[in-house]
């Protein structure tokens, strides 16, 4: 599904280079953690995923069911399925929740030659995936994320991830600022999404949030590359002994 | 004033000037008027129209600006414009002659032309001074308008909508509207014509009596070849309470003056301002909002977006005299650049002499946030339907104020229209 090949990427505006040779595969169905001391790289890794434009790539290729995405604006690259929840959601005035759900829905269904949404079969969807989440109708009545507490934000970064339906999830240090109610919460929501065909990459600092939402691969990023891949049990060595072992072997 | 060395009359000015020669032997007014207008062309004519040098007209030099003049057509037939609400009653001018007037109750309505004829009170064709280039114009060339009154205690069940619609040539028209005391009123400006060069001037007296309340809704719609000047001036009596709410969407060198005097205490002035100013138009608002007694409060918010070579202008001066204590006074500007070529000038400017008082003003000028962009791109939303749910967000928070649902709709609508035309 998701194959990175000897990425080099820089920050566009100063030239720093942060993705040094990243090569990474993840299959249909997979679920892979992605874990690292602060500042190998987790973020931006999400981010150029995601297309954004403050990071320019430099070498390699990031091929997403076998076709390069590097040309692929932000736009494009979530309506052909490619979902970024946000370690900090924006907060965005005067744009209402409900308003901007329902254009980020029909947008990708127009975008992928689907009819729109009509607004009783929209309102429909979002009752149901919002009650699983334990958001109320209130919240999504305010603009988009403005007043929201941290765990507001994650329970409704994982709203839009069940209401766009994508096949490659990115999360990004989505247990950052959770209690452990709301890391359950938001972990239900994400496993309720496992399925054969849809992969899960969940970027993380912590073992903690991987008891939640079980990872078949984990990898170690240090400095821009992948340094080691194992299974789950490398998730709990590294919370044992921490990540000075495994990087230090690797160099 | 010493003139140190006089220009040569531009192509507009001297059209001007030709065009009064023409035109005044049939212009509405007895000899009274007739010799204002005659006032008013000496002083375009001695003066020429206000440069750069002026400071009140600094940020829009109109004598630069102002390529030239079309000629009269009384011929011209412009076509008819839905009221911005259904019930809304119309009052037509079409090139500056009324071609519909309407009824409502408690609400008289005369011609102004028929008042220029006659002497009647609080009827003039008065204007600001040698560089009041609005006023003099106007006061030259006016052909008609309507004189309003709202009776005393009355709550009419309609809005009253007057229109200026042009196609092509010119079109000057004053209004004089009198909100009597204790009456409630929603008025609509609609300022709208064809894509035809045209010369349009629009001058409105408000008068707002002790305790009325009434919300002024301007509409400027006109066309892409359009010069629009426009002058308001208001007076709030004891605790009247106006709402004067001005989107500009279009025309090519508009010009929104607004005079306001707070005479009475208790009184509110809530001023709201949308100007969406694109391709390469010159929009300028210039406010002068008068605290004169104490006890007075107002507030001012000017949201701009402007895109292509677009020139945008706010001025906004509020005046607080010596004894207007406890004035309140709350001003604030904010631009969204959507272009490197476009431009928004800002003069704020407090001239406070009362020492009790709360008066502030800020203004920002800034691009489309990045991050935002970026996080509504991430969810599946083309960039130019990201841009405009933000540039709509930026202008939606004032327009959300005004009370009517109604109102709020029919106004994102053509904004909706604007953004997707220059989004």
């Amino acid at each position: 599904m998701l194959e990175i090949k000897n990425l080099h990427a820089r920050i566009a505006e100063d030239g720093t280079e942060i993705i040094k040779g990243l090569d990474l595969t993840v299959k249909p169905g997979e679920v892979a953690a992605i874990m690292g001391p602060n500042g190998s790289g987790k973020s931006t890794l999400s981010y150029i995923l995601a297309g954004r434009d403050d990071y320019a790539v430099t070498e390699g290729d990031i091929l997403y069911n076998g076709e390069s995405i590097l040309e692929m604006d932000p736009a494009e690259r979530a309506a052909a399925g490619i979902f970024l929840a946000f370690q900090y959601p924006m907060e965005i005035p005067g744009v209402a929740t409900m308003q901007f759900l329902k254009v980020a829905m029909n947008e990708q269904r127009k975008a992928r030659g689907e009819a729109e949404l009509t607004t009783p079969d929209f309102i429909r969807h979002v009752k149901e995936a919002a009650g699983d989440l334990e958001i109320s109708m209130e919240m999504l009545k305010r603009p988009l994320n403005v007043g929201f507490s941290g765990g507001e934000k994650k329970r409704a970064e994982i709203l839009q991830m069940k209401l766009l339906q994508p096949k490659l999830c990115v999360l990004d240090e989505t247990d950052s600022g959770l209690d452990i109610d709301a890391l359950k919460i938001v972990s239900d929501g994400v496993n309720s999404l496992r399925s054969p065909d849809r992969a899960t990459i969940v970027i993380t600092h912590y073992q903690r949030l991987l008891d939640y939402i079980v990872p078949d691969t984990v990898h170690v990023l240090s400095k821009g590359r992948i340094v080691k891949t194992g299974d789950k049990t490398l998730a709990h060595e590294l919370e044992a002994h921490g990540y000075a072992d495994i990087i230090n072997a690797a160099a | 004033m010493t003139v140190q060395s006089k220009l040569p009359l531009t192509a507009a000015e001297t059209a001007l000037v030709d065009q009064f020669g023409t035109r005044v032997g049939s212009l509405p007014g007895n000899a009274n008027v007739v010799q204002i207008r005659d006032r008013a062309i000496q002083a375009i004519k001695e003066n020429g129209l206000p440069t750069r040098r002026v400071e009140a007209w600094h940020y829009t030099d109109l004598r630069r600006l102002l390529a030239g003049v079309p000629a009269d057509d009384p011929a011209a037939d412009a076509a008819d414009l839905e009221p911005v609400l259904s019930d809304a009653v119309r009052f037509t001018l079409k090139n500056g002659r009324i071609a519909a007037t309407g009824r409502v109750e408690s609400v008289t309505v005369q011609s102004m032309a028929d008042a220029l004829r006659a002497d009647v009170s609080g009827v003039s064709l008065a204007d600001h001074g040698i560089i009041d280039a609005t006023g003099l114009i106007n006061a030259a060339f006016v052909t008609d308008g309507f004189v309003v009154q709202v009776e005393d205690g009355a709550e009419p069940a309609h809005p009253v909508e007057l229109q200026s619609l042009h196609d092509g040539g010119q079109a000057h028209v004053r209004n004089v509207v009198t909100v009597g005391e204790g009456s409630r009123a929603t008025f609509f400006d609609r300022q709208a014509g064809s894509d035809a060069a045209v010369l349009d001037t629009a001058v409105t007296e408000l008068k707002l009596r002790k305790n009325a309340e009434a919300t002024w809704i301007t509409v400027q719609e006109t066309g892409e070849a359009a010069t629009h000047l426009a002058q308001m001036n208001i007076t709030l009596d004891e605790n009247a309470k106006l709402t004067l709410f001005v989107v500009n969407l279009s025309g090519k060198i508009v010009r929104q003056e607004i005079n306001a005097d707070v005479l009475g205490e208790g009184a509110d002035l809530t001023f709201r301002a949308v100007n969406l100013i694109g391709d390469d138009a010159h929009c300028d608002i210039t406010l002068s909002l008068g605290h004169l007694v104490p006890n007075t409060t107002s507030t001012e918010t000017v949201r701009n977006v402007v895109t292509g070579r677009a020139q945008g202008v706010f001025q906004g001066q509020i005046r607080v005299d010596q004894i207007a204590q406890k004035t309140d006074a709350q001003m604030a500007c904010n631009t969204l650049l959507l272009s490197d070529d476009a431009g928004f000038s800002t003069k704020p400017e407090l001239e406070i002499f009362a020492d009790d008082v709360v008066c502030a003003h800020g203004a920002t000028v800034a691009e489309i946030d990045h991050n935002h962009l970026f996080y509504l791109m991430a969810r599946g939303i083309s960039e130019k339907t990201a841009r405009g749910l933000l540039i709509k967000a930026f202008v939606a928070e004032i327009v959300e104020e005004l009370a009517d649902e109604r109102l709020i709709e029919a106004l994102e609508t053509r904004i909706d229209r604007w953004l997707e035309a220059h989004g």
